[in-house]
């Protein structure tokens, strides 16, 4: 039991360092290819503790980020509740995968989770008018194995399971 | 599955609620507090990088921006001796006239701590909320002009929406001649778009359009922007009209939340 409590500690500190990347001060010309840390970050506890992190994960993770955003309520929830919905459904096969595979799939993750996002923007009436909202898809999938690492490590090192 | 069908009932339900009944403020503002420590944070690079500068200036920087800043100060002061004896005379006149006074806004300086991440929304978060008196619907202005106002209230950090995010609008006229207008943001820094303007109106490159107090939001006479093109198609009922917002909407670190000290905005209105 205390060591599943130690355990969400771990998950939650790198949840929040992953709220403090995603709104980390960025210079304009980066603004746009800015990755989505959080949902990366989802994806792979997802993969990786499919019995602990999931939907509701998500959902809660998605408010959040909305908050932070300042975004209408409910739309990273509702982009993250369907990223980890798909990472559920996938998780066996993704840990097969090499590293690049992944990357191909978290890119497809990701553009689904922009996607989402454009789609609750533009009922505000606030849509991007250019295809640069998926330029994330490109930069998250880049940094897929360098968050694969460095969580994995995280995992491994605290011995969360 | 039964989970994915409550998430999902949840995220429409949010959705719904906050786009179309604007409930969600209370929830919205215990959630903005809880999470205002991430944008400290985050805060931190740039507060280190601002204190290595000012530790690593040199003394002949710090001499030569002291003797300008003296410079600007005579200037000023000097400018400001005669705006005692205008003010007193604007206040006889208006007296005249028997219009209200016109009274002077108190500012409070905030500290810029976040900007929204998604470039789509142009919004500030800054270091001062409920606590310090902040309310929604503050004007926010920098030493150029207007930048926008207050759209969300934590107890220790305030969300500020920008002129030029896509979803403001702000009533003005032009200084020139009171030529009343709606500037709108078009999500692009650095640009406003004057909306239908018959294109006979005379506004001209160059006019300066101010809050014309309209709408009892913003206090009348803060600079908002300059006109920097006009374009009179006469296939077009309307002039097209581009202006570039005076406040420096991307570089202020300090900005001044305005509080129009007791009634005077209303006052400054009912006349408009």
């Amino acid at each position: 039991m205390e060591e599943s409590g130690r355990g969400y500690g771990v998950i939650l500190l790198t949840f929040l360092v992953a709220f403090v990347l995603a709104v980390l001060p960025l210079p304009p010309w980066l603004m746009w290819g800015r990755p989505e840390w959080v949902a990366l970050a989802l994806i792979y506890w997802t993969i990786a503790l499919p019995h602990r992190v999931g939907i509701t994960t998500g959902l809660l993770l998605g408010i959040g980020l909305d908050v932070l955003d300042g975004a209408v309520l409910g739309q990273n929830a509702f982009a993250l509740v369907v990223v980890a919905l798909l990472a559920l459904i996938l998780y066996q096969r993704l840990r097969v995968y090499s590293l690049w595979q992944q990357a191909g799939v978290v890119f497809v993750l990701v553009g689904i989770n922009q996607l989402i996002c454009q789609w609750v923007q533009n009922l505000q009436g606030v849509g991007a008018r250019s295809l640069l909202f998926l330029l994330p898809a490109l930069s998250s999938a880049l940094l897929w194995p360098v968050m694969l690492h460095t969580l994995r490590g995280v995992r491994r090192r605290y011995e969360v399971t | 599955m039964s989970r994915v069908l409550l998430a999902t009932a949840v995220v429409v339900a949010l959705i719904a609620a906050d786009l179309h009944f604007n409930q969600l403020e209370r929830g919205r503002a215990v959630l903005d507090t809880l999470l205002t420590p991430v944008f400290w944070i985050a805060d931190v690079p740039s507060r280190i990088s601002d204190w290595g500068s000012s530790q690593l200036q040199s003394r002949d920087a710090l001499l030569e921006d002291n003797e300008r800043l003296r410079r600007e100060n005579l200037v000023l002061l000097g400018r400001s001796s005669q705006m005692a004896s205008l003010q007193a005379e604007n206040v006889r006149l208006r007296a005249l006239l028997n219009s209200s006074a016109m009274l002077r806004d108190d500012v409070l300086v905030a500290e810029l701590i976040g900007v929204s991440p998604d470039p789509a929304r142009h919004q500030l978060v800054l270091n001062k909320g409920a606590r310090d008196g902040v309310f929604t619907g503050q004007p926010l202005i920098d030493a150029g002009g207007l930048l926008g106002q207050v759209v969300e209230v934590a107890a220790g950090s305030a969300r500020a929406l920008l002129i030029t995010d896509a979803t403001h609008s702000i009533p003005v006229q032009v200084n020139r001649n009171g030529v009343r207008a709606i500037a709108e943001g078009t999500g692009a820094l650095g640009s406003l778009e004057v909306h239908h303007v018959s294109a006979t109106t005379d506004i001209r490159e160059g006019d300066l359009l101010e809050t014309s107090g309209l709408g009892g939001r913003f206090p009348v006479g803060y600079p908002v922007a300059r006109v920097s093109t006009v374009e009179r198609d006469p296939g077009e009922a309307f002039a097209r009209i581009v202006a570039i917002p005076t406040a420096a909407l991307d570089r202020s670190r300090h900005v001044l939340l305005v509080f129009t000290g007791g009634k005077p905005a209303g006052d400054g209105d009912s006349e408009g």
